[in-house]
């Protein structure tokens, strides 16, 4: 089984998945909106000129998501 | 950008939900989808009206509506803003929820992006939990095929329980279906029976209990089990909502208070919090999503994924400096063409207003008419349609092809990291583009920022941003005094360059007086941030260049028209009216001169600043027109514009001045009512008039005393 991490540290072209999320209050919600819950498969795509935010494709969509932010959710490689 | 009289100007101050219908037989329709799907291009299509569209999510910032005809019934189409779920958290979820939920339409049209359709059904699913008479048009099929997703509509059809159609929002035939299924839907010819959402056992049981108690109470007027859930779920701001539509709080009914307090302790028996409650909620949703998708959809090629054109848009070396080049180009491409129409205009208008005043002359019209008529209104206007319009006819097109393409949310993903600093949201990289076409706009458009204390920073700092009004203004001053000696092609890439440096310094104020706003009066730490980048997709070139052309024209005209000639009779009536042996004139500017001197400026041009809040475009012109009182020119060429100036005492100081000063000082009066409505009180309306003032005044105090001190 491939260890936990959290999603801002995963590589870009590196995929993921949801294992659980850490983050509480509006952000919970946000993230769960785009579709972030357990089970979920992430992959980071890209980052900004300046590392942060990074964008992940999520469900089909890529989504821009500060590092501060993807902290709170914890994944597991694939 | 594409802004239309609706989106620009007082008409961005309407956003209150109230659906007129033509006649009471006419069916209330709302269109809902997640942002950047092609709503209003469904929309627009549908109703023939001209919603403005862009390739970025949250275009749609208020209400729009319009009307449609199908075979049986006539439909009022009511688009809301686009929402990834309607368990809402910003200021535009809650519209689109609340217009679903208690504007009572009679059915709802679901905008799917077949790109990307599990997200998709993610808010159907939860449309249809509220209005069962839910019709799902999966859009943007061409788009889908392109990446070899194939899509089982009738499939889709069964699994849903509801009508399912698909179509390609370009082509406006394919829009014909949707019609033909409301009204079948709204005739009853077809009995929709909407997937139900199953939650987990815990959660069924909960709903069970207030759901009852809730139909006793509010009879059968929305979907009780959704508002059961949504009231066991602490959703706050909906139990307000429906205090204003039912008159009364459902938890202030004590039955349904206690049912809601048997419910939790049930939840909290089978140790379901309620952080945690959201989340079986959301992920249940999400699941029957997957699933429904799974089952109908066929995805052979790659999904939406980062291009490699994105790579190199938002890469660590090229991001920067591909930014400024397209910056540096559109200036570029307005300014070359630019110059040609409006030599030709300014030629042709003035030749009319000298027969004009022949003609004037020749019905013996008095003198006291043809100075007001023709030396005051008209000249002001052929001055504003001159000078102004070709730039902005030239530059909005330019602008909605960016955006239109997509480009726009790379801009706000790349610069998040420096208003993070300032503890400001990426978005409002977005509200400032915005901000380029009408500031009043920019500043509604602040309401795709979630948090109210980052909402208010944009909106202060929105009108840093030069507008249409503003930066024609900034162009004219640049080419006549800094790049009058250059011509062609390095006179015109000078101009650009300059140009982009006075932008830049504008972004720069932004930056600064963000960051101040957060360390003061608006102290915080930065909220979330999610942004959906979008692909890129094809603009649709020949419908933007007549739109925005026609539009921006019709729409300069008009407030043109209304500000500029009043405003031209104000100031030949100012300049002929006497008090003693001065006009009134003389003694306004006399009275601001002191003031004026010491910001680099005079007391012409702060009164011509004064009396340009209704509309920033006549500033020049009424400098202008106030010059000319003193002396006579017949014609305003550039050449003879400038002599103008210096005769008048015009350094090359005194444009850097200006220049400045028109980046920063007081919003139009638009602009200020805007920020009254959206930010709630007068008080950050008198803000957002001091903050940018003051910065003008000190830089202008400074580079003028300077200038002074040097030279």
């Amino acid at each position: 089984m491939n260890e936990t991490k959290r999603l801002c540290d995963i590589e870009v072209g590196e995929n993921a998945v949801v294992e659980r999320l850490t983050i509480h209050g509006s952000m919970r919600r946000r993230m769960l909106d785009i579709g972030l819950c357990d089970g979920t498969v992430v992959e980071c795509v890209g980052r900004s000129p300046m590392g942060d935010p990074s964008a992940y494709l999520i469900r089909g969509a890529v989504i821009a998501i500060r590092d501060c932010d993807s902290r709170g959710v914890i994944v597991r490689g694939i | 950008m594409g802004l239309t009289a609706k989106s620009t100007g007082s008409g961005v101050l309407s956003s209150d939900i109230r659906v007129e219908k033509g006649s009471p037989d006419d069916k209330v329709i709302v269109i809902a989808g997640n942002p950047n799907v092609g709503k209003s291009t469904v929309f627009n299509g549908l109703t023939g009206l001209h919603q403005h569209t862009g390739n970025w999510p949250g275009k749609t910032v208020s209400i729009a509506q319009g009307t449609c005809k199908g075979r049986e019934f006539s439909y009022v189409l009511v688009d809301v803003p686009g929402t990834y779920s309607l368990l809402a958290h910003s200021v535009e979820e809650e519209v689109a929820r609340n217009f679903i939920c208690f504007g009572s339409p009679d059915a709802a049209v679901v905008v799917c992006d077949a790109t990307c359709l599990e997200r998709s059904l993610n808010l159907a699913l939860q449309v249809m939990e509220i209005c069962p008479k839910t019709l799902i048009c999966v859009n943007l099929l061409d788009e889908a095929k392109r990446k070899n997703i194939h899509i089982d509509l009738g499939k889709l059809e069964k699994c849903l329980g509801v009508p399912v159609v698909g179509t390609s929002a370009h082509k406006k035939s394919s829009l014909k279906k949707i019609t033909d299924k409301l009204d079948e839907l709204c005739g009853g010819k077809i009995t929709p029976e909407p997937r139900r959402l199953h939650y987990i056992k815990p959660i069924e049981q909960a709903v069970s209990i207030v759901e009852p108690v809730l139909k006793k109470h509010l009879g059968n007027v929305i979907s009780a089990r959704w508002l059961a859930l949504r009231i066991i779920d602490n959703d706050s701001s909906l139990a307000e909502e429906s205090e204003r539509f039912f008159g009364k709080n459902p938890n202030d009914i004590a039955e349904v208070s206690e049912a809601v307090e048997r419910a939790k302790s049930l939840l909290a028996e089978n140790d379901i919090t309620s952080d945690c409650l959201k989340d079986r909620i959301v992920s249940c949703i999400l699941l029957n999503a997957e699933e429904v998708c799974g089952e109908c959809e066929c995805c052979e090629g790659c999904q939406n994924a980062f291009s490699r054109a994105d790579r190199i848009l938002t890469s660590r070396f090229l991001g920067y400096p591909i930014m400024l080049l397209m910056l540096l180009m559109i200036f570029w491409i307005t300014i070359v063409g630019a110059n040609y129409p409006s030599e030709l205009l300014s030629t042709a208008l003035f030749w009319l207003g000298d027969r004009l005043g022949e003609l004037m002359t020749l019905l013996n019209a008095p003198e006291w008419l043809n100075g007001l008529l023709v030396d005051g209104a008209y000249r002001v206007l052929a001055w504003v349609v001159a000078v102004m319009l070709p730039p902005m006819a030239i530059f909005f097109p330019l602008f909605t092809l960016l955006e239109d393409l997509g480009y726009l949310p790379r801009v706000a993903y790349n610069l998040d990291k420096p208003f993070c600093k300032c503890k400001a949201c990426g978005k409002q990289s977005l509200t400032m583009c915005m901000g380029f076409g009408c500031n009043a706009a920019g500043i509604v458009g602040c309401r795709i920022i979630d948090s109210r204390r980052e909402r208010l920073i944009a909106m202060l700092t929105n009108v840093f941003v030069p507008c249409n009004g503003r930066f024609p203004m900034i162009l004219t001053i640049i080419s006549l005094f800094f790049v009058g000696g250059a011509i062609g092609f390095a006179g015109s890439l000078l101009s650009a360059a300059a140009l982009t440096g006075v932008i830049i310094l504008g972004i720069a104020m932004t930056f600064l007086v963000s960051k101040i706003l957060s360390a003061t009066i608006l102290r915080g730490e930065p909220s979330s941030f999610t942004l959906e980048l979008p692909p890129f997709r094809k603009p649709q070139f020949g419908k933007i260049l007549v739109r925005s052309l026609l539009d921006r024209t019709i729409f300069v005209l008009g407030r043109a028209a209304a500000v500029a000639a009043p405003a031209g009779l104000a100031i030949w009536l100012l300049a002929n009216v006497t008090i003693g042996d001065t006009t009134l004139l003389n003694c306004i500017t006399g009275f601001l001169d002191p003031f004026g001197r010491f910001i680099g400026m005079d007391g012409v041009i702060v009164t011509a600043f004064l009396l340009g809040l209704p509309a920033n475009e006549i500033v020049i012109p009424l400098i202008v027109m106030t010059y000319m009182q003193q002396g006579s020119l017949a014609e305003i060429a550039p050449a003879q514009m400038l002599e103008l100036f210096t005769a008048n005492g015009w350094t090359p100081v005194t444009a850097i001045c200006v220049i400045i000063f028109t980046l920063m000082h007081f919003p139009c009066s638009t602009s200020l009512l805007t920020i009254k409505k959206e930010a709630g009180g007068w008080k950050w309306a008198a803000l957002a008039f001091v903050i940018p003032t003051v910065c003008g005044i000190i830089i202008c105090a400074v580079i003028a005393n300077a200038a002074r001190l040097f030279c």
